[in-house]
């Protein structure tokens, strides 16, 4: 096994392939697309429901763009405040620059408990730091404990959904990966296993039970970071994560700066968008809040608490008027749902650890546009705008990805130009003028009328472009040219009052 | 604003005679490659009152720059449009995206060629200019606009007037007024067609499989035409729908409710 490639934001981050590129292969997977079409349709539709449940829904996506926007306008204070209440309730705050020193400070940690395991509840921030791999290279096991998560780690594979990271598997390919694989790490799968959801759920609870009694250590991410409370808060569906933040003595949290709410009540607002946001649920199941470790005779949940509060690259974000909405995040994922980019192409084509369209516009600010993957990101839209509509925090992702396609062309110019950039300046060139525009109509009218005429057979349609417009006839029908313009149709019949047709 | 003055006549149309100075924005790809459209809006407008001009200086809206990352070669385009359309009350283009385009992107444009009266210009010119089904039902004030089409439509709401500038059900209820029209659902019609400008090109097999499916969506109603207010979507369907010898056109909205008993299926007289 090669495992899986460096998709996170780190400096083992070499380059993949462009998105066209990969969303290639992805589009010719019959089993991937099926198991996306079905997957992403079935959430959009219990979102879709819920949601239209609540009179007040665009109220509270006000409310929740607000909160956020008033939480990043002051980070510094609230992250400030947040470590004061934290460390006053007992936990161990460290901050960390980027993806190597947030990696250096956990394995230390967990090398200070001389434990040579860790179990994790769900998190795509120690994704985005590769942090099993740096564990790994510590000589300490991570285990994924989330279901997709434990079916993603167990394939050798990456997510490619943000909340369910195995959504590009079916269950038959799920008790293949359990059966073949769980026995190597632990427990093995029943022998008889068979691809019904309750029996794979059953063997991964008894695999993964082992690990929980066993643990002295878990890592896990957060949701939100209340400043005036100094509480986190994890927000999970299958109880797996309650169990990694309570059994183990020691626990340690690794969590964006952006996670930081202001105040404890602005969670009213986030626990009611989230759950419908992203599972299509009227209240998330397990959510889990803890201020500092536990504390008296009997000490509930872990005795050690840290938290480690992480930039890498968001500073970067926020300090760019244009993209800095990218940090409202929650990562929901409605907007992978409602993506019909995403839904033919999947996760993986995006190479991130961010899919989808919030990976589209996030990726490329936190990694840079430096690689061929981060350039072609933004262009990985139609600009259909269904992302902005469902998004409970008002992400405008379209406006965004404008945004940043300006910026990765400003970045390519002043070299030798590409026949774009030269088609691009001869078209603005044509457009600063009528006349420019006028000749042109001429000309494919002309081309047209010898189309149309009989000697070339009355071609109506255009089978085969040439170079580059080849990537349009490749699948599509071309038009043939009018034989005359709509200005020279104007101007000949005087503005429609010499014409009949009109 | 306007000065409304309906008058209904025998034959149920509905005449609003507007004294507003209207000017037809054909678009580029419209002026180029679709005429019969624009021709479509001329008749119709003109069939309810308007008196409507085509301001022969006018270009393009620059979307294909703006959405492709080209904001300097969008400025000449954006100086064009500004300078042409100043001071008509109203401007009417039969695409939600052109539209979209001049009222949410031409200030960005502006901002980049760092020229405060062009910024004050396209300001001042982006809140007269309207897509046709908007300019119809809100401005004139009609959903009946006289039109008869015989035949078996469904209806693609084309993600930008849906989305950005909200059109919501008025191509619908424009459609549903036509006398003779049978008006089918599409399923999944909120689902973005995959044209995308130059996504279409530069991400040409996502956008052909997002299109199929379209495509399909539309051919399993059983119409005989696929109506939307956009060209440029209806040409990356319409090229589909061709090669696939699928026996369905397309038609842009503005040629079904520019139609009349007198016409035939092409708009000719």
């Amino acid at each position: 096994m090669t495992g899986p490639p460096h998709v996170g934001v780190t400096g083992a981050f070499l380059g993949l392939p462009t998105f066209q590129t990969a969303a290639k292969a992805a589009l010719e997977d019959p089993v991937l697309r099926r198991n996306l079409a079905h997957a992403t349709g079935t959430i959009r539709d219990k979102r879709a429901a819920v949601v239209g449940e609540l009179a007040n829904w665009e109220e509270l996506r006000l409310a929740a763009e607000a909160i956020k926007d008033v939480a990043l306008h002051r980070l510094d204070e609230h992250l400030e405040a947040f470590e004061a209440n934290a460390t006053a309730a007992g936990a161990v705050v460290h901050w960390a620059r980027d993806a190597e020193e947030a990696n250096r400070i956990v394995v230390a940690l967990v090398q200070a408990e001389g434990a040579s395991e860790v179990v994790k509840v769900k998190s795509i921030l120690t994704q985005e730091i590769e942090l099993n791999e740096a564990l790994s290279a510590a000589g300490i096991d991570a285990w994924e404990t989330d279901l997709a998560e434990l079916i993603v780690q167990l394939g050798d594979d990456w997510p490619s959904h943000i909340l369910v990271p195995a959504i590009h598997r079916n269950r038959a390919e799920v008790r293949e990966i359990f059966l073949r694989e769980m026995g190597k790490v632990g427990r093995p799968a029943p022998a008889d296993l068979s691809d019904d959801p309750c029996r794979l759920a059953e063997a991964a609870r008894l695999h993964l039970r082992e690990k929980f009694l066993r643990a002295e250590v878990a890592v896990s991410g957060a949701n939100f970071a209340i400043a005036d409370t100094g509480s986190l808060v994890v927000v999970e569906s299958e109880g797996n994560g309650r169990m990694c933040l309570t059994l183990p003595d020691t626990l340690i949290s690794v969590v964006g700066i952006e996670k930081v709410l202001p105040s404890w009540r602005d969670l009213e607002v986030f626990l009611q968008v989230l759950p419908r946001s992203s599972t299509g649920e009227r209240e998330n199941p397990y959510t889990s809040i803890w201020t500092g470790p536990g504390a008296g005779p009997v000490v509930d949940g872990p005795r050690n608490v840290h938290i480690v509060l992480l930039d890498n690259g968001r500073t970067r974000v926020l300090a760019d008027p244009k993209g800095r909405d990218a940090l409202r995040c929650i990562r929901c994922s409605a907007c992978l749902n409602v993506c019909p980019v995403y839904e033919r192409t999947g996760g993986h084509s995006y190479g991130s650890v961010y899919p989808g369209p919030i990976g589209a516009v996030l990726t490329p600010q936190l990694r840079g546009t430096a690689s061929d993957v981060d350039r072609s990101l933004p262009f990985a839209s139609s600009l259909c705008g269904a992302c902005f509509d469902v998004c409970p925090v008002r992400i405008d992702i379209p406006s965004m990805l404008v945004h940043l396609r300006t910026r990765v062309v400003d970045e390519s110019r002043g070299g030798v130009p590409s026949v774009e950039q030269l088609a691009m300046k001869a078209a603005s060139w044509t457009f600063a003028d009528h006349r420019r525009l006028g000749a042109v109509g001429k000309v494919a009218s002309t081309v047209g009328k010898v189309l149309r005429s009989k000697l070339m057979g009355g071609k109506q349609v255009l089978r085969q472009l040439p170079w580059p417009a080849g990537a349009w006839s490749h699948a599509r029908d071309a038009p043939v040219p009018p034989a005359e313009s709509f200005r020279d149709w104007w101007q000949r019949t005087d503005g429609g009052q010499q014409d009949g047709a009109s | 604003m306007f000065a409304h003055d309906e008058v209904v006549e025998p034959g149920g149309v509905q005449d609003v005679r507007v004294s507003m100075r209207v000017a037809l924005f054909a678009t580029c790809f419209n002026d180029v490659m679709w005429p019969e459209t624009p021709k479509a809006v001329v008749r119709l407008l003109r069939r309810l009152g308007c008196e409507v001009g085509f301001p022969v200086e006018q270009t393009c809206c620059g979307q294909i720059f703006t959405n492709t990352g080209y904001l300097d070669e969008a400025i000449p385009a954006v100086r064009n449009f500004a300078a042409t359309f100043a001071g008509y009350d109203a401007v009417v283009a039969p695409s939600g995206s052109c539209v979209g385009s001049v009222r949410h992107q031409h200030r960005d444009v502006a901002a980049r060629a760092v020229d405060t009266r062009l910024q004050a210009e396209v300001e001042k010119v982006a809140p007269t200019v309207y897509e046709l089904s908007e300019f119809l039902v809100d401005i004139l004030g009609v959903t009946d606009v006289g039109a008869y089409f015989p035949h078996r439509v469904t209806y693609h709401p084309t993600c930008h007037s849906l989305r950005m500038l909200g059109v919501g059900d008025r191509p619908l209820k424009l459609l549903a007024a036509v006398r003779g029209i049978d008006l089918i659902e599409l399923p999944d019609a909120e689902q973005c067609c995959g044209f995308g400008g130059t996504f279409a090109m530069k991400n040409a097999d996502t956008s052909v499989a997002m299109g199929l499916d379209k495509a399909r969506a539309a051919c399993d109603t059983g119409a005989e035409i696929l109506v939307a207010s956009d060209n440029s979507c209806l040409s990356h369907i319409g090229g589909l729908l061709s090669r696939q010898r699928s026996g369905m056109r397309v038609m842009h909205l503005a040629e079904i409710l520019a139609a009349t008993a007198t016409t035939s299926i092409d708009g000719a007289p």
